[in-house]
C-alpha cells in the first residue's frame, strides 16, 4: 500500500443517503479474480444508460467534476455487503477519501486496509459539503483534520489505521510478526 | 463483573490484548470461504509465498456465482454460466486445492450457501468466532458464536495466520418479549426491529436478541433473525445457546461427538450473559404487537406492516426511493400487482421457510402473471424437502423448484428479475438494483411471499390461515 498523507482536491457529491455497496459496485460485476478494472463500473447503474451511454447529469459524469478524488455522500454511506470490490471500485477510478457523516463498519474496516480514507464529519460541515459540490478541501492523514471552508474539522480514526496510512504499511507484516503469540495461544487451546 | 456473551466469547479469543496504540489480535475459530470474496485473498499468499496456517478450521463451498439449473461437472457450468462466473469456480477449484483446503464443490452432499451449510454440519458452535467475507456471517451468530463479515484483505489475513486485527465492538441489547402472533415469522420481527432501529442503528455494535419472544424461536428462526443483524448496520447478531441449540446441533457430522460433546455443552451452557450484564443500548420490543412486514422502498429499513400504507417524508433521497419502486406515499401496498416471487437465499431458505411457503402453495396455483422461483439454501435442504414432496407442492402450483445457491438474491447466477419488474423476496436486501438492474424488491417472509404468488398481488399472508 502506498503511504496517504494528504490530499487536496474538489469534492464530487453524491448526496444520497445509505448508499450500499451494491449500488457501488453492482454484483453483476463481481464474477472477477482480480481487483484491476472495476472502476470501469463504479456505480454503473446510476452512471450509465441502459445502452451503456453517460448519463450526463450523474455527479461523476459531469466535466466538472473530473479529476476529483474526495467524494462526498449522504448520511450512512458503504452499508451492505462486505465486498472489499466497493473500496477497489473507488479507488481504481480515482478516488481517495469518503466523507459522510456515517460510515458503515465493513466498508470502512475495508477501505482502510487499501489505502482509501473514511471522513466522518458532523452534520454541519456535512451540510455544507452536500450544499457546495466541487468545494476544495484538504484531508491531513497525520492530524487527522479535513479543511472544510478554511476550518480544519477533526475525524475519528484509530491510531494504528492512520499510522498504517501515512506508513502505507500492510497490516498482514504486523500479524505475521505476532506468530510467536498465536502459536502459544494454539497451544493452549488446543 | 458481570459479562456478556459478546464479551465472555472476545476475551476468550484475544491472543493480544488491544492498547490505544494497536487493535487486538483476535483468534479465529472457524473461516468460511465461498468463490466470490477470495481469489484475491488467495493470490496475496500466492505472492507473499504464505501458506494456509489451518486449513483444518476451513469451510469452503460454492455458492453466489452458481447457477441453480442441475450443475453436476465443471463442464456444464461452462455451458450455462458467464465465463468470468465459471472462471471464478475454477479459480475456487484450484485455490483449495493448492492450498489444501477442502473444497463443498459441485457433487458434494454438503453444497449450500455457506450460512446454510456451516449450521446444518455442525460446523457453527457456540463460543467460537466464526468469520467470512460475507456480510451475512452474523447468521451464525444464532448459535451464540461471534460471527461477522470480513473484506478480503481480511480473508487473506485469516488464511495466513487464523487471526484479525479488531477494536472491540460496542454492545446493543435488543429484548423482545411477548409471543409472535400466528403467521407473524421471525422474518417480520427482524424487519420490525431494523424499521424500529433503521439501517446504521447497528453501527459499530454487536447485537445480542435477547427476551422470551426470542427464546422461543427455533434455531431457524433464529438464523433468520440474526442473519438481518447486518441490514441494521452491526456487524454481528447473536442469541445465547441454550437447550434449542443442543438438541439442533446434537449429533451432526462437525459437531462434537460423545464423551466430548458433553464437555462441549457443559462448557457452552456459561456462555449466557449474566444477570446484570451491561450494554452500551437497549431496545426493546413487544413481539404479540407485530404483523406481517413488508419493504417498500431501497433499503430494509423502509418497512411496514402489510396492512399500513407508505409513509410520506419530503426528503429527495425518500422520493427517489419511492420513484425506483413505483409506489406512492399514503397508499397500501396490499394489492399491488407482484411480477416474481422468491422463496430462498441464507435468511429464508432453510426447510421450515420452504414448508411454511408449501403450506399456502399446496392444493393451489401460483397466479398466471407470476414467476415463483423456489430455491433451497442447501443440497441438504433440498434433499429433505423432496423428502417431504415439498418440490411436487411447488411444480404442482406452477413454481420452479431449483438447485441450491444464492439465485435471485444476488443476481449474479443468471437468476434475476427484469428490469421494472416487481419481486417479492424472501432475501435480505431490497436496495436498488440487487436482485438485477432496475429490478424492484419487496422483502417479506416465506408465507406472506408465497401469498403474493398465489394471490398475483402483494397479499396479507393471514388470509391463508388454517
Ligand atoms: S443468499 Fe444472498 S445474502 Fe446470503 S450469502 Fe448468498 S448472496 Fe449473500
Amino acid at each position: 500500500m502506498e503511504p496517504v498523507k494528504q490530499i487536496v482536491s474538489k469534492t464530487v457529491v453524491i448526496p444520497n443517503d445509505d448508499i450500499d455497496t451494491d449500488q457501488i459496485i453492482p454484483a453483476r460485476f463481481l464474477t472477477t479474480t482480480t481487483k484491476e478494472g472495476l472502476g470501469r463500473n463504479l456505480f454503473a447503474d446510476w452512471r450509465y444508460e441502459k445502452d451503456g451511454r453517460d448519463r450526463k447529469d450523474f455527479a461523476l459524469n459531469r466535466p466538472e467534476n473530473r479529476g476529483a478524488s474526495v467524494l462526498v455522500g449522504g448520511n450512512n454511506f458503504g452499508c451492505g455487503s462486505s465486498r472489499e470490490h466497493a473500496p477497489w471500485a473507488l479507488l481504481d477510478f480515482g478516488i481517495r477519501a469518503v466523507v459522510s457523516t456515517e460510515i458503515a463498519d465493513i466498508f470502512r474496516s475495508n477501505s482502510l486496509k487499501n489505502g482509501l480514507v473514511p471522513v466522518i464529519v458532523d452534520a454541519t460541515t456535512h451540510r455544507w459539503l452536500l450544499e457546495h459540490p466541487g468545494a476544495d478541501v484538504r484531508i491531513d492523514v497525520p492530524s487527522a483534520t479535513i479543511e472544510v471552508n478554511g476550518k480544519a474539522v477533526a475525524f475519528p480514526i484509530d491510531r494504528f489505521s492512520r499510522y498504517c496510512l501515512v506508513n502505507g504499511i500492510d497490516q498482514l507484516g504486523y500479524l505475521l510478526e505476532q506468530n510467536a503469540a498465536i502459536s502459544r495461544y494454539e497451544q493452549a487451546h488446543a | 463483573m458481570a459479562q456478556s456473551l459478546f464479551e465472555k466469547i472476545w476475551a476468550s479469543h484475544v491472543v493480544t490484548p488491544e492498547t490505544d496504540d494497536t487493535p487486538a489480535v483476535l483468534y479465529i475459530d472457524l473461516h468460511l470461504l465461498h468463490e466470490v470474496t477470495t481469489p484475491q485473498a488467495f493470490d496475496l499468499l500466492r505472492a507473499k509465498g504464505l501458506p494456509v496456517r489451518r486449513t483444518d478450521r476451513c469451510l469452503a463451498t460454492l455458492d453466489h456465482s452458481t447457477p441453480t439449473v442441475p450443475v453436476t461437472t465443471l463442464k456444464d457450468l461452462e455451458v450455462v454460466s458467464e465465463p468470468s462466473a465459471a472462471k471464478q469456480v475454477r479459480q475456487m477449484e484450484k485455490n483449495c486445492k493448492d492450498f489444501g483446503i477442502e473444497l463443498r464443490g459441485f457433487g458434494s452432499r454438503d453444497r449450500g450457501i455457506v450460512h446454510v451449510m456451516g449450521p446444518e454440519l455442525g460446523a457453527t458452535q457456540p463460543g467460537a468466532t466464526i468469520v467470512c467475507g460475507d456480510s451475512h456471517t452474523s447468521t451464525h451468530g444464532a448459535f451464540g458464536a461471534l460471527a461477522f463479515g470480513i473484506g478480503t484483505t481480511e480473508v487473506g489475513h485469516v488464511l495466513a495466520t487464523q487471526c484479525l486485527l479488531q477494536r472491540k465492538p460496542k454492545t446493543l441489547a435488543i429484548n423482545v418479549e411477548g409471543a409472535l402472533p400466528a403467521d407473524v415469522t421471525a422474518k417480520d420481527l427482524i424487519l420490525a426491529i431494523i424499521g424500529k432501529i433503521g439501517v446504521g442503528g447497528g453501527t459499530g455494535h454487536v447485537i445480542e436478541y435477547r427476551g422470551s419472544a426470542i427464546r422461543a424461536l427455533s434455531m431457524e428462526q433464529r438464523m433468520t433473525i440474526c442473519n438481518m443483524s447486518i441490514e441494521a448496520g452491526a456487524r454481528a447478531g447473536m442469541v445465547a445457546p441454550d437447550d434449542t441449540t443442543y438438541q439442533y446441533m446434537a449429533g451432526r457430522p462437525l459437531a462434537p461427538q460423545g464423551a466430548k460433546w458433553d464437555a462441549a455443552v457443559a462448557k457452552w451452557r456459561q456462555l449466557p450473559s449474566d444477570a446484570g450484564a451491561r450494554f452500551d443500548k437497549e431496545v426493546t420490543l413487544d413481539a404479540s404487537k407485530l404483523k406481517p412486514m413488508v419493504t417498500f422502498g431501497t433499503n430494509p429499513g423502509m418497512v411496514i406492516p402489510i396492512d399500513g400504507v407508505v409513509p410520506q417524508d419530503d426528503d429527495p433521497a425518500f422520493r427517489k426511493a419511492l420513484a425506483y419502486m413505483r409506489v406512492e406515499a399514503g397508499k397500501p401496498l396490499l394489492g399491488t400487482p407482484v411480477d416474481v416471487v422468491f422463496i430462498g437465499s441464507c435468511t429464508n431458505g432453510r426447510l421450515s421457510d420452504i414448508r411454511a411457503a408449501a403450506k399456502i402453495l399446496r392444493g393451489r396455483r401460483v397466479a398466471d402473471r407470476v414467476r415463483l422461483l423456489v430455491v433451497p439454501g442447501s443440497a441438504a435442504v433440498k434433499r429433505e424437502a423432496e423428502a417431504e414432496g415439498l418440490d411436487e407442492v411447488v411444480r404442482a402450483a406452477g413454481g420452479e423448484w431449483r438447485e441450491p445457491g444464492c439465485s435471485m438474491c444476488i443476481g449474479m447466477n443468471g437468476d434475476t428479475v427484469p428490469s421494472g419488474k416487481l419481486s417479492v423476496s424472501t432475501s435480505n436486501r431490497n436496495f436498488e438494483g440487487r436482485q438485477g438492474a432496475g429490478a424492484r424488491t419487496v422483502l417479506a417472509s416465506p408465507v406472506t411471499a408465497a401469498a403474493a404468488a398465489v394471490k398475483g398481488a402483494i397479499a396479507d399472508p393471514r388470509e391463508f390461515a388454517g
